[in-house]
């Protein structure tokens, strides 16, 4: 038998004798640095949760219907009568959120470590162009269940575009397909999500991956392993302090793989609203075009943006201001690599300040997520009794959103100005033998 | 044949145009595409004028009515309440209804054809959510100098009760007030104009 299995291998190999150095090249002989810690699951899991929303994704769509008379139908449907589709819906639900935690870990990651920093640019640049498709590919998916959050989510994130001066109302409408979101929305929206951004994803995973494994992955030291000493158990040319992709860290990242699983099943059968942070008590409410929702708010992982757009006033007869400044806190980050340009990477060797304004960044994104999701509103008036509370919480998030966007200003004016002290970076990583 | 000249310049010329006439035919193409995500004739078929019977509204009550799937406030506006509104005109950044967002025959505080009848397009220019009827004149916990008006729940922008915009808010223009008329005593007609007017 194996010689048959062996005969086909040799068969294969002969007529695209480039599968296998490709395999080694990504695989077997991808040396990356060997002092990875717990920070360096997350890229990798990103990729688990990616294939969980595809396969839990395609089977869904055996099911939704979609249009604005059958989806919220379809979906309970889907909930009650379809054999184990309560938990194909729950795991491309939980699945959607869990998406959204290990992208944040793995973008901090990379802001902590310096992993966008000279050479990889171009590697973090893919990230943000995956960043943004992921919003794009959560909010559409997010609408498609036509519950009343569903349908004043899309209202309201459509009508974003709508506060840009004179072309606005016109593009808002164009995009609806409506005068209101309606059935030409939700189904333009279901081939963008099913369709459109998921191979618009999986063609820059395939990018972010092939440009990550041209330069090199980074490590927690920020050390260049490529310039360090040559020669390994497996090859004298390449680094010392490098270890074969495969098996080393696809075994590590089986370990966060099975971790990371426990954690994605507690939540699927135990907790799959998380308390209505998932999914949305008010999106079990058919849509409704004549109510909104008496709170109304994003799901969590839009919160820290959303609350931006809320904390700028109309000025000059438009509203655009807070939709200019939320762009801009995503396409800020987009730059990174040119404001922060200090040369050590890694936060291990960096400046105080860098340590500080980095902690503030962090404080920052969960103050603006707090007043996204309405914590502060509940919160002011427990804490401090009866004030003005519209007035407590735009002072709150205006001054989150002042540290957020003054991390970025910070880092430009620290890194080059020269102000920031650093500590000597190690010629190898420090795990070495 | 393998000894000739190129003719360089003859080269970029044909590579150019080349580029231009598949460029025009991209952007040709682009164009049904992007036609077909506009509001279909069935869509805007669907914008007829809407009659509202507004004679079983109560006094100071609120009803709701679809026009073009978008929700059309009629309010029943007290004589307390009308008269409260022009000493709002200090809070407001349009209280005199300069932007255009009602038709010419619509002036005043009351921004109505009769005062004591509001009839208001209710969604929020901010970002067009439907902002909630909070008539009471007390201090509520978004303005402890509360006068009765419209509360947005999407991002706390205020209105008072002929939908005049406060300053301060994240929305940046009065409520839209629809075309309409009064066919009869009891009956308005959404979507049409007065006869002379508009």
């Amino acid at each position: 038998m194996a010689n048959v299995f062996t005969r086909m291998g040799d068969w294969v190999v002969e007529r695209s004798p480039g599968m296998l150095p490709m395999y080694r090249k990504h695989m077997t002989e991808y040396y990356a640095p060997k002092n990875f810690n717990l920070w360096y699951y997350f890229g990798s899991l990103a990729m688990l949760v990616l294939v969980n929303q595809i396969v839990t994704g395609i089977f869904l769509t055996m099911n939704y219907n979609p249009s604005a008379a059958g989806a919220f139908d379809s979906v309970e449907y889907i909930m009650r009568d379809v054999e184990w589709g309560w938990l194909i819906r729950y795991m491309h639900s939980t699945g959607a959120s869990l998406f959204f935690v290990v992208v944040f870990l793995h973008m901090f990651r990379g802001m902590m470590y310096g992993s966008f920093k000279k050479p990889r640019e171009l590697v973090w640049l893919l990230g943000m162009l995956i960043y943004l498709a992921l919003m794009a590919e959560a909010f559409m998916g997010y609408v498609l269940p036509w519950g009343n959050m569903s349908f004043w989510g899309a209202k309201v994130i459509i009508s974003l575009f709508g506060t840009i001066p004179v072309i606005g109302s016109t593009l808002v409408q164009w995009i609806m397909g409506d005068y209101l979101p309606a059935d030409a929305t939700l189904n333009r929206f279901f081939a963008l999500h099913v369709i459109a951004l998921p191979l618009v994803l999986l063609l820059l995973v395939v990018l972010h991956l092939a440009a990550l494994h041209e330069v090199g992955s980074n490590n927690p030291d920020g050390v260049e392993i490529k310039k360090g000493p040559k020669g390994n158990r497996w090859d004298p040319l390449k680094p010392a302090d490098g270890i074969p992709f495969h098996p080393y860290y696809t075994v590590k990242d089986l370990f966060g793989v099975g971790v990371f699983l426990m954690i994605a099943a507690f939540i699927i059968f135990f907790a799959p609203m998380l308390g209505g942070w998932f999914l949305e008590h008010d999106n079990f409410i058919r849509a409704n075009n004549l109510v909104t929702p008496a709170q109304i708010k994003p799901v969590w992982y839009f919160t820290p943006f959303y609350a931006i757009v809320r904390m700028f006033p109309a000025m000059f007869g438009t509203a655009v201001w807070g939709v200019l400044a939320m762009f801009s806190s995503i396409a800020v980050l987009f730059a990174l690599p040119w404001l922060d340009v200090g040369e050590v990477k890694s936060i291990r060797y960096r400046g105080t300040g860098y340590k500080v304004a980095l902690g503030l960044f962090v404080f920052a994104f969960f103050g603006l997520g707090a007043v996204g999701t309405d914590l502060t509103a509940e919160l002011i008036p427990k804490l401090f009794g009866h004030v003005d509370v519209t007035f407590w919480e735009n002072l709150f998030g205006r001054s989150m959103t002042a540290i957020y966007f003054g991390y970025f200003v910070f880092l430009w004016l620290y890194t080059h100005l020269g102000w920031e002290k650093t500590k000597p970076v190690p010629e190898r990583v420090t795990t070495h033998d | 044949m393998a000894n000739e000249v190129v003719d360089h310049g003859r080269r970029r010329f044909l590579t150019a145009a080349t580029a231009v006439v598949g460029g025009v035919g991209i952007v040709a193409a682009a164009v049904p595409f992007l036609k077909s995500w506009e509001p279909s004739a069935r869509a805007k078929a669907a914008g007829a004028p809407v009659i509202a019977d507004i004679s079983k509204i109560e006094l100071g009550q609120k009803v709701d009515f679809a026009w073009r799937g978008l929700p059309v406030f009629v309010v029943n506006r007290t004589p307390e309440q009308l008269a409260i509104l022009p000493s709002l005109d200090p809070r407001l950044s349009d209280p005199n209804s300069t932007v255009d967002q009602q038709p010419d025959y619509i002036k005043g505080p009351d921004r109505s054809i009769k005062p004591e009848w509001l009839v208001m397009i209710g969604i929020c220019t901010h970002l067009g959510c439907v902002p909630e009827m909070w008539p009471a004149i007390k201090p509520e916990p978004f303005d402890p100098d509360w006068k009765g008006g419209f509360f947005c729940p999407c991002h706390k922008s205020r209105y008072d009760l002929s939908g005049r915009v406060f300053k301060g808010v994240p929305a940046p223009k009065n409520m839209v007030i629809p075309p309409y008329n009064f066919a009869d005593e009891t009956h308005i007609q959404i979507g049409v104009d007065p006869k002379g007017a508009g």
